[in-house]
């Protein structure tokens, strides 16, 4: 259906933050189209608004002007039961410090979205087993993130993202806090999730290794897209740098 | 595709969907959990509470033993005892206050991180006020029968069962009423107030609170 070609679009997105005297624009007018089952990467030094942009896609935070579409609906329009629901059914939220709830066990930690969707619990527990299952971790169901490694919480992370079948995963930073090996692990998990489930992945980061399974690079710099950088001539860029994927 | 989207798509199927609300028993649930796996944690800020009930029911117990109006001294004491249960209350408040901000803050991410998952604002509220009343209420009453036992221990080893009636263990109820009510309250205002102004912060702004 062709209304339905993309995903998330954004139309001159406008955010600015205020520090006493200065005004700092942390987004300056951003237009992005993400198709559907896209793998893109939004890439930027620290301060370059990239995270912002997250924020504002994600409904986390409201951008001051310009309006952010999903599945063609303005997110500015809803209230806030509709926006909780786009949160729970919608979209998948992966950050750079995992963010998974400490009382809770992995299991727990990835049922609950379903509960909040209201979800029967053993429908909720029977999607948590095989979500992580699907990421590796089916013998650490009912460990705490304490108990787990970083890579690990990150796994439940992804899992608990994927509860309620979003059709969008947007991480933040998702390697940002691990080690080289564990992070190139995430990217391939997303990666995968990306082809066999179709979910579109929206990833800010500015990890080098993102860029090599991304569809599309979306490079922001003061606030403004810079650049966006298909995969056919990323490859050309960073195929010796990184290693060639396929 | 068209260049314009529209804001609301009103055809069939693309109805925009709002969240459903979560029954109580929910709620009791994932709070009793909380308390349970959080136990060292909540007895630290239980123990505030049950501290502060104490010291005030520990000086309204020793405002009930009856005094004997010829002791121009037992008089003033007992004069004193009412500028005592003032300062007891303050400092209930105070530690009670403490206790509660410094854990329910501590939870802002947590707090940011569940309304990303679709968790609605009053869903939020509602852990925190069943977590507050159960702590406020089980910590008050253990409170003041702390309070209570050591001003009637006192109370007998110095005078024996002197005024120690019916009347005595009437007042005392009344007192334990009015000490769990106090402890409650004040448990409740600490908490509920910053956990709903965290759960009306966007997410991204409960997530980055630090402390």
């Amino acid at each position: 259906m062709a209304a339905h070609e993309y995903v998330v679009r954004t139309k001159g997105l406008v955010k600015i933050y205020t520090m006493g005297e200065e005004v700092l624009r942390a987004l300056n007018g951003v237009d992005l189209d993400i198709r559907r089952g896209e793998y893109i990467s939004i890439m930027g030094p620290s301060g370059s608004g990239k995270s912002t942009l997250f924020n504002a896609i994600g409904g986390l935070d409201k951008p001051d002007e310009g309006s952010v579409f999903i599945n063609d609906v303005d997110m500015a329009q809803l209230d806030a039961r509709e926006l909780a629901y786009l949160r729970c059914h919608t979209i998948g939220y992966i950050f750079q410090t995992f963010n998974l709830i400490p009382v809770m066990t992995a299991l727990e930690n990835v049922t609950l979205p379903t509960v909040f969707a209201g979800a029967p619990t053993d429908q909720g527990i029977e999607r948590g087993i095989e979500l992580l299952n699907l990421v590796g971790l089916g013998h650490r169901l009912h460990h705490r993130p304490t108990q787990l490694s970083g890579g690990q919480q990150q796994r439940v992370a992804i899992a608990r993202a994927l509860a309620n079948n979003p059709s969008i995963i947007l991480a933040d930073e998702p390697t940002g806090n691990l080690d080289l090996k564990t992070g190139e692990e995430i990217i391939e998990l997303l990666r995968l999730l990306n082809r066999e489930q179709g979910v579109t992945v929206i990833s800010a980061t500015h990890d080098y290794k993102m860029v090599n399974v991304s569809d599309r690079v979306v490079w922001i710099r003061d606030g403004k897209i810079a650049k966006i950088e298909e995969r056919a001539n990323i490859d050309i860029q960073v195929g010796q740098m990184a290693g060639e994927e396929h | 595709m068209s260049a314009e989207v529209p804001y609301r798509p009103s055809g069939a199927g693309d109805k925009i969907q709002k969240q459903i609300q979560l029954p109580f028993s929910k709620a009791w649930q994932i709070s009793l959990q909380g308390i349970r796996i959080r136990w060292a944690r909540s007895l630290i800020t239980a123990s505030g509470i049950f501290l502060g009930i104490a010291f005030f029911s520990f000086v309204r117990t020793a405002g009930l033993f009856p005094v004997n109006l010829a002791d121009k001294e037992a008089v003033a004491a007992a004069n004193r005892q009412t500028w005592l249960a003032i300062m007891a209350l303050l400092v209930c408040f105070v530690g009670i206050m403490n206790a509660m901000l410094m854990s329910v803050t501590e939870r802002f991410k947590e707090i940011g991180t569940m309304k990303c998952l679709g968790a609605l604002d009053n869903f939020v509220v509602k852990l925190f006020f069943i977590e507050a009343g159960l702590m406020g209420i089980l910590a008050s009453f253990l409170g003041w029968l702390m309070g209570w036992l050591i001003m009637v221990l006192l109370h007998l080893i110095s005078k024996g069962v002197e005024g120690m009636g019916g009347a005595f263990f009437g007042s005392s109820l009344k007192e334990m009423a009015v000490s769990v009510m106090i402890g409650a309250t004040i448990t409740m205002l600490a908490a509920v107030p910053p956990a709903r102004r965290a759960a009306k912060m966007p997410p991204v702004a409960a997530l980055r609170s630090e402390i």
